[in-house]
């Protein structure tokens, strides 16, 4: 039996891409729901009750939503290239900093943004940066994942390349090479990994979005 | 044996999440409480990020996050002796995570909000918001034993330390009638706290009330 794979998203997001990135790096054949926020979708509606929001993955009907939720059942299913680590410890690590960018990175990144770089905000984005730089750092490795990209890098995509579009598209200074220069080199080698490169919206798409939704009349 | 350290508080549901995980599944630990007014310095070090509790440090090294914590003591200990706490299959384990995750989002802020909040129109307000989040919960339990699948499991691990304070809010002349407004979620409660781990892991919500008023009234 074949399986039926969607994905109800819209391509701008960061957290629909998590989920686009997974099933690209397994080769999953999927249809691409397009949503229209502003007109959720009777679809939509049913699949994801409790917060109406996207990504929402439906699986021969069944819908999964949240993204890192969406991406752990991905790697459940679906054998492949890993995307979470096989040891418990380790995959506790790995759950740990997904967690973490969800928590404290991208409210931060959020908050320097939407303050079009108000110092105190950036301050507290560069906190956020510097705990992956460290990461990166005690790892001495290309990816979160060692040599290959895993479930931490995965979420941090916002970082690899939302934050550049925003900082291209507002002319802020978010994540500067000589303060984060094992963020920056790492951000470079993700956004090059096929996987990544087959799942990201165009870059100008999102600077023309930051433009719209922050910039200064 | 193996060497498990718990850093915890006694008040915190994320600590009492962890507690009932390693209860449920026989383990053996030191238990270490941490007063969050004077953090040690191995929870600093221990959990540098968020320097909070509750920490597991198992053979030294330290795993962070109740929910997270709790998922790594399911796959360490797994045996036929102990429950699973995540379902077998994908699509629930999905499920298993997602309200688990729901809790941390949803519950705590709108138990928190009547926590934090003075005067009697705010409190009303938080009060209606939470129990808006518990008839969400209501209505994923219906007529199922637990909230996921058949077993109890990581999603009622995380939920059932919030029943303790539902009940001191009570308590509060809050006028909170969980049994009124949630009678299934009311069942759930009991049927959880039927389970040994969980009776033996969670304070008695007398104690939670008198904390609640020494730290009004300014002692700590």
């Amino acid at each position: 039996m074949a399986d039926e794979v969607k994905l109800h998203g819209v391509t701008g997001s960061p957290y629909v891409c998590r989920a686009v990135i997974a099933l690209n790096l397994k080769e999953i054949k999927y249809e691409f729901v397009a949503e229209d926020l502003s007109n959720k979708s009777a679809d939509l509606l049913k699949y994801n009750p409790v917060y109406k929001k996207v990504p929402v993955l439906v699986h021969n009907g069944n819908p999964i939503s949240e993204s890192l939720v969406i991406v752990e059942y991905i790697d459940e299913v679906w054998k492949g290239v890993p995307i979470l680590p096989q040891d418990a410890y380790e995959k506790a690590q790995a759950r740990f900093w997904a967690k973490f960018m969800d928590d404290k990175c991208f409210p931060a990144v959020f908050k320097a943004v939407s303050s079009h770089g108000e110092e105190q905000a950036v301050g507290e984005a560069h906190e956020a940066f510097q705990f992956l730089e460290n990461e990166l750092k005690v790892k001495g490795s290309k990816y979160f994942g060692g040599d290959n990209i895993n479930l931490v890098d995965i979420s941090a995509t916002f970082v690899a390349f939302w934050v550049g579009a925003a900082e291209e598209a507002l002319g802020i200074e978010l994540l500067p090479k000589d303060k984060f220069p094992k963020l920056t080199e790492w951000s470079d080698n993700y956004v090059n990994c096929q996987a990544v490169k087959d799942s990201l919206p165009p870059r100008e798409n999102i600077v023309a979005f930051f433009k719209k939704r922050f910039g200064k009349a | 044996m193996d060497d498990v350290i718990l850093l915890d508080f006694w008040v915190s549901v994320f600590g009492q999440r962890v507690r009932i995980a390693l209860a449920e599944k026989g383990v053996h630990y030191e238990n270490r409480e941490e007063n969050p007014q004077n953090k040690t310095p191995l929870l600093l070090e221990m959990n540098p990020v968020h320097k909070k509790i509750p920490v597991l440090i198992h053979q030294g090294k330290p795993v962070c996050e109740s929910n997270i914590i709790v998922q790594y003591i399911d796959e360490v200990w797994h045996d036929d002796k102990s429950p699973s706490l995540l379902p077998s299959d994908p699509y629930l384990r999905a499920q298993a995570r997602f309200w688990a995750d729901f809790v941390d989002k949803k519950v705590y802020e709108a138990g928190k909000k009547i926590w934090m909040t003075e005067g009697e129109e705010d409190r009303q307000v938080a009060k209606k918001e939470l129990i808006e989040v518990l008839k969400v919960l209501e209505g994923q339990l219906g007529e199922k034993p637990y909230l996921v699948g058949e077993s109890f499991g990581l999603a009622d691990i995380a939920l059932i330390p919030f029943s303790v304070w539902f009940h001191a809010f009570g308590k509060m002349t809050m006028n909170m009638n969980i049994e009124r407004e949630c009678p299934k979620l009311a069942a759930w409660v009991n049927r959880c706290m039927e389970r040994e781990a969980v009776s033996k892991s969670l304070p008695h919500p007398h104690k939670i009330y008198e904390f609640d008023q020494k730290k009004k009234k300014g002692h700590e």
